[in-house]
């Protein structure tokens, strides 16, 4: 479809791409064409091909086929800093920031303010700052090394980062995905600001809401290849989702089973605080029960779930059937039977170099060893099984799980918990970077783990996930929990009230 | 470690990829190129039977300790503090007093003073929170000393009657010492539990990425601290076989074996970061770096050009195992 006016050369065109690796067919022909000043989305299942697209564009990947042209003039972008000298920049799925290194040293990476090769440190922290301010994060400190931030400070940094190259595109891969609803908004002004002065976004995301709030155009990719190029942004969601999945899917949660209190209690906290972080936390959650923690990122969700799992000290009482779980050890959590499905799949969950297979029976190495040794087919087995059982894609167990798209990935760390039987089972965002189609499959799946027995305690900064799969909310805000309900009482509204509330309160009394 | 994945590294081009696609073909290629080196150089002297046994013999020192060396390396920790331990262990089980008890007991004392060492080590880096490149520096620098203290600088003999250890260097069979048999019998228990046990899996795990490690159960500390106790073991185990060859024990043996076994380790494709690796590349890489020794010392050159090729090897392995690393063992 001959998408942009005849007198403007698209900023942008990408024909033919092809890109393999071995034994897949990532890209098989894919075209993409931006305009200087859009939000064009790029749309496609997990697998479907996006990131490897991106990674051509920035630098990283080479295409085996095919062109690329920016202003009409065919480009070479050979290596990651041949295509920010064109003036591309990068944000990536998987965050890629130095974690020993400050965060004006991640952000000016590759282009340092420096003299005959000593930094000019203060010009630095300078530039950093102002970034930051501009991303509405002036609270970021320059200096603080990036390992100590939590993973959505960490997306501003490297928001800043790609910002700090003045480029003319600025490709965004999923960068919403670890975001809450606030900072969303927040992400949304930027790009409103950045494409206001001529610069191009392409953004990839798999909440398609998003897309019609911030997207002008859109490309969809399935399988590698390109099956609508440059559709408005107003095309009907179903339309949209079809193209992608080549089916119609519905994207609903599955059917609350009538609560009843004879269930006995998993799941006891009480009065568990981390100073500084959270306090007199207390909850409980029953067998099948699926209780689901809304709050902010930063409000300490991530941190509660981690505390009871015991791989963070807390003072208070965590009890698993009535018994005292001691606090900090993740080994005796994982024998009482908890399991957890950590947030950052990247550097808290996966060994990438191993196999799929590796991956997911690592919890539950012990169910497939006699005296230590390993039964292999065994294991083997259990592996094809989820992979089947989650759609894992594709099919292979054998492969490193590194070459997994990242929505796969996520599947492969939920996976690890289905191994053994759980008594509970905390997941942390388990639909991050999960397509439509999946993700309707992943909540299907939790919700029967719930119906046979298993307790399930629920993070998740989408607001209707928390509402449409959880039984029961807590609403967490500043590290204590705010408001409990049942999921039917609540919509996404008040729960945003109450995540909100006090943001507004505190900078009054400030 | 975490930071390895940059999209970059994704990107290379497969040249000499495909070597990385069997296992170990490069290094075994390698071997075989330096055994025809040999065969071309010294005809009369290095495909004699004198010769490839006094290969293995020599191999199997280092060879026993290289095993440890790759557990640790691959858990994502370094030991350098090997050879002195071996040191150590040797100078321990040679003493009078221990003499005093019999050969079973000079295996035995060789063998837990290693293991403690090792666990030592083990319990500074896990436990105490150190470095593993200081904290087993610390021991290596201790452990000379010890060793030192123990024999007043002088070389213990193995006493007349204790001679039944002497036989594992003396004694063949089917044309090999004995001792050619430990190496190999500790190859083959390394690679089992590397391969075969739900230990040798904590050990990847642990090496590859701690935290994902310890959110899924593992008991990273203590394994890690298994994992130093296992190297100690082994230098143990070395211990028994230096002394058997040298029919001593002494605070100057294995000087620089840590060297040796990290450059085996590194050349047979294991990762200095964790997380990858495997026996037979280590012993293979070791094998390389006898067979390098060997070869100098049959065509009469200096040690310092042995040195200088040496360095060589360690550069194009580790350049080698770059260009196949997406490919994998
Ligand atoms: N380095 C690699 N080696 C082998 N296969 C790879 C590699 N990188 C990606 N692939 C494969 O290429 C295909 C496309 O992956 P890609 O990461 O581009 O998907 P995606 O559209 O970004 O998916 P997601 O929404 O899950 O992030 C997948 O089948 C994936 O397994
Ligand atoms: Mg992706």
């Amino acid at each position: 479809m001959p998408a942009s006016p005849p007198d403007t050369a698209p900023l942008l065109a990408m024909r033919g791409i092809v890109k393999r690796f071995p034994g897949v067919r990532a890209l098989d022909g894919v075209d993409l064409e931006v305009r200087a000043g859009e939000v064009h989305c790029l749309l496609g299942q997990n697998g479907a091909g996006k990131s490897t697209l991106i990674k051509i564009l920035s630098g990283a990947h080479q295409p085996d086929e095919g062109e690329v042209l920016l202003d009409g003039e065919p480009v070479r972008l050979a290596t990651p800093t041949a295509a920010m000298r064109q003036g591309i920049a990068t944000i990536y799925q998987e965050l890629d920031l130095v974690d020993g290194l400050s965060v004006a040293e991640n952000i000016l990476l590759g282009h340092e303010r420096a003299t005959y090769g000593f930094t000019r440190r203060g010009e630095s922290n300078r530039v950093a700052a102002d970034l930051l301010r501009r991303l509405g994060h002036g609270e970021i400190p320059p200096t603080v090394e990036v390992g100590r931030l939590p993973p959505a400070a960490k997306q501003i940094v490297s928001m800043a980062r790609a910002l700090s190259h003045d480029a003319r595109l600025i490709v965004m891969d999923e960068p919403s995905a670890a975001l809450a609803h606030d900072e969303v908004a927040n992400l949304f002004r930027i790009i409103r600001e950045i494409t206001a002065q001529g610069v191009a976004v392409v953004y990839i995301s798999h909440r398609l809401e998003e897309i019609r709030e911030i997207g002008d155009r859109v490309t969809v990719l399935k399988d590698g290849r390109t099956v609508a190029v440059g559709l408005p942004a107003t095309t009907p969601t179903g339309r949209v989702v079809s193209l992608m999945t080549g089916r119609d899917v519905e994207y609903v949660f599955p059917p609350r089973p009538a609560p009843s209190g004879d269930r006995p209690e998993v799941l006891r906290v009480e009065g568990l605080t981390v100073p500084g972080v959270f306090a007199d936390v207390s909850f409980s959650v029953r067998a099948g029960e699926i209780v689901g923690l809304a709050g902010l990122v930063g409000s300490g969700r991530s941190e509660i779930l981690e505390a009871v799992y015991g791989a963070r000290r807390a003072s208070g009482r965590v009890l698993l059937d009535g018994r005292a779980v001691p606090p900090g050890s993740t080994t005796r959590a994982v024998r009482l039977g908890m399991g957890l499905a950590p947030e950052e799949r990247k550097a808290q969950a996966l060994l990438l170099d191993q196999s799929v297979t590796r991956n997911i029976t690592l919890a539950g190495l012990t169910r497939f060893a006699r005296a230590g040794w390993m039964d292999r087919r065994g294991e083997a087995a259990e592996a094809a099984r989820l992979v089947e059982t989650l759609d894992i894609r594709p099919p292979d167990p054998r492969r490193p799980v590194k070459t997994l798209s990242g929505g796969n990935q996520q599947k492969a760390v939920l996976a690890r918990w289905l191994v053994e039987r759980r008594r509970l089972l905390l997941l942390d965002e388990p639909t991050r970077g999960v397509d439509v189609g999946a993700r309707a499959e992943l909540y299907a799946v939790i919700r029967r783990l719930a119906d046979e027995g298993v307790a399930v305690l629920l993070v998740s900064s989408e607001v209707p996930e928390v509402l449409g799969l959880a039984d029961r909310v807590l609403v967490v805000r500043e590290g204590r929990i705010v408001h409990e309900a049942p999921a039917v009482d609540l919509d996404e509204h008040r729960v945003l009230d109450l995540v909100m509330v006090s943001t507004n309160e505190e900078s009054r009394v400030d | 470690m975490l930071t390895e994945a940059t999209p970059t590294n994704v990107a290379r081009k497969p040249f000499l990829g495909r070597i990385g696609e069997v296992p170990h073909l490069g290094l075994v290629a390698a071997l075989v190129l330096l055994a025809i080196v040999g065969l071309v150089t010294r005809p009369e002297n290095f495909a004699t039977s004198s010769n490839l046994v006094s290969i293995l013999a020599l191999a199997s020192t280092i060879g026993v300790i290289t095993v440890g060396m790759t557990f640790v390396i691959i858990g994502g920790g370094i030991d350098l503090s090997v050879g002195a331990v071996m040191a150590l262990s040797s100078v321990w089980a040679t003493t009078l007093a221990t003499q005093s008890y019999g050969p079973a007991v000079m295996i035995l004392c060789a063998v837990l003073v290693g293991t403690g060492a090792g666990l030592v080590n083990g319990f500074l880096v896990s436990y105490g929170r150190m470095v593993p490149f200081i904290a087993t520096l610390a021991m290596l620098v201790a452990a000379r000393g010890l060793a030192q203290r123990m024999s007043g600088q002088r070389t213990q003999l193995v006493q007349q009657a204790n001679s039944a250890i002497v036989e594992l260097s003396t004694t063949r069979v089917l044309g090999l010492p004995l001792l050619v048999y430990v190496f190999a019998l500790v190859v083959v228990l390394g690679w089992i539990l590397l391969n075969r046990t739900t230990f040798g899996r904590r050990t990847y795990a642990v090496g590859g990425n701690p935290e994902a490690a310890r959110l899924a159960g593992i008991d990273v500390r203590r394994h890690t601290m298994l994992l130093y106790g296992l190297s100690g073991l082994c230098c143990g185990i070395a211990a028994v076989l230096i002394m058997a060859r040298t029919t001593t024990g002494s605070s100057t043996h294995g000087d620089l074996y840590e060297l040796d076994a990290i450059a085996a380790v590194i050349i047979g494709g294991t990762l200095l970061s964790g997380g990858r690796g495997t026996i037979i590349g280590s012993i293979l890489g070791l094998l390389i770096f006898t067979v390098i020794t060997n070869l100098f010392i049959l065509n009469g050159l200096n040690t310092s050009d042995q040195l200088i090729a040496k360095g060589l090897i360690i550069v194009v392995a580790v350049l080698m195992q770059r260009r196949g690393a997406l490919t994998g063992t």
